[in-house]
């Protein structure tokens, strides 16, 4: 059993745009203020609102559409690891994004679409909080890094250790 | 008799308004800026300034203000922000530490609108401004609000790679509250 073509693009595209905001979002926070980090910092927060949106797709898909069972020969403990983990996945995606847009507005930076759409500020601009949300931000950043390691870990050991087509069956052309 | 009433009635209505407004009270009053960054309306203030005031609403045309701003107390919303625009491509506090407005004449546009020329000078570069401001009154405490847009450019204010507007745009709008109290 496979992944619908539909999930596999989801999936391949938001891995690259996850790397790149994760990248991205790491890089910038460290350069001294330039005019090059301003314009870093609003294409980070438009690729990270492109990232929300594309979660929202994905998420929409999913409920219509369950992905193929795991195989049987996986323990009955793993198998709930693998869910746990991708139900994990599926929240931080959404709970970092939203955290991003609060942090912004707390600070005091209004995040405006493609510098087009003005994404309402839902909170009022205020020091403390826009702080502690890009420590929550952050926070989430680092458990993200951590949950995808072992949610490639898990997809390589699939593919070399235990032989089965766990990975191959999210890869293009299967 | 009639006539003394009336008298008494005149000197107590120019009395009432002879009241001249001497007393700015910073806790009251605020100065503070908006500008666009990528086209995202960004907003700071200047937390320390100091003023002098005469403003007596009977007699506009002998209205006199100094403003002394603290470039060093501005909040831009982020410390590192704070920290760019005191250095030597923006406002070089070292060199410049304060913004100077003084005021020429206050021309009365009717009802309680005003419009005070001045020059404002920043970064040892002074132009002439023209201030709109609305003055309202409740007991001995009087109220100016107003906005006026200056340039950052005609300044210097933003050199070397902040120079070009497409980051941080041109146009800069000084908003202010000044509340003052008749002795
Ligand atoms: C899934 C989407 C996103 C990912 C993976 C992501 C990732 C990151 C990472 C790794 C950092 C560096 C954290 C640090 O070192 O402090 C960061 C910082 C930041 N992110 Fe995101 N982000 C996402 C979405 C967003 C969104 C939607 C916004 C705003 C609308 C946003 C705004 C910011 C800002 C302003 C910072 C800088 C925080 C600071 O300098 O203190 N992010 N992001």
């Amino acid at each position: 059993m496979n992944y619908t073509k539909t999930a596999k693009v989801l999936h391949w595209l938001m891995a690259i745009l996850l790397f790149g905001l994760l990248a991205l979002g790491f890089y910038m926070h460290d350069l001294p203020l330039s005019p090059d980090k301003l314009k870093l910092y609003s294409w980070h927060k438009w690729a990270g609102v492109t990232a929300f949106l594309l979660v929202a797709l994905r998420l929409t898909w999913r409920i219509a559409h369950r992905p193929p069972a795991l195989p049987d020969s996986m323990p009955k403990i793993m198998q709930f690891a693998a869910h746990a983990g991708h139900l994990m996945l599926y929240l931080l995606m959404i709970a970092i994004p939203l955290s991003g847009w609060l942090m912004s507005s707390a600070k005091g930076f209004q995040t405006v679409y493609f510098g087009v759409l003005p994404i309402p500020d839902l909170l009022d601009k205020n020091k403390e909080i826009g702080d502690l949300l890009a420590l929550v931000h952050k926070s989430l950043n680092l458990l993200f890094v951590a949950v995808l390691a072992g949610h490639i870990g898990a997809a390589l050991k699939h593919h070399f250790i235990d032989k089965d087509d766990i990975l191959t069956r999210m890869l293009p052309k299967h | 008799m009639k006539k003394i009433i009336l008298a008494f009635a005149l000197a107590g209505a120019f009395s009432a308004q002879a009241v001249e407004y001497t007393q700015v009270q910073p806790d009251k009053s605020a100065i503070n800026f908006t500008y666009k960054q990528m086209g995202v309306a960004v907003d700071g203030k200047f937390k320390k300034f100091a003023s002098q005031l005469n403003f007596d609403p009977a007699k506009p045309a002998a209205a006199k203000a100094t403003f002394d701003v603290e470039l060093a107390s501005v909040d831009t919303g982020a410390p590192e922000g704070d920290q760019e625009v005191a250095g030597k491509p923006w406002f070089n506090t070292k060199a410049f530490p304060t913004a100077r407005f003084v005021s020429g004449t206050v021309k009365p546009l009717g009802g309680n609108k005003y419009e005070v020329a001045g020059q404002l000078s920043i970064k040892g570069k002074t132009q002439d401004v023209v201030v709109p401001a609305t003055f309202t009154t409740q007991g001995n405490t009087g109220v100016f609000d107003g906005s006026f847009i200056i340039r950052r450019a005609d300044f210097s204010i933003g050199e070397g790679t902040w120079a070009k507007f497409d980051i941080v745009a041109n146009d800069v709008v000084i908003k202010f509250r000044i509340t003052a109290t008749s002795k």
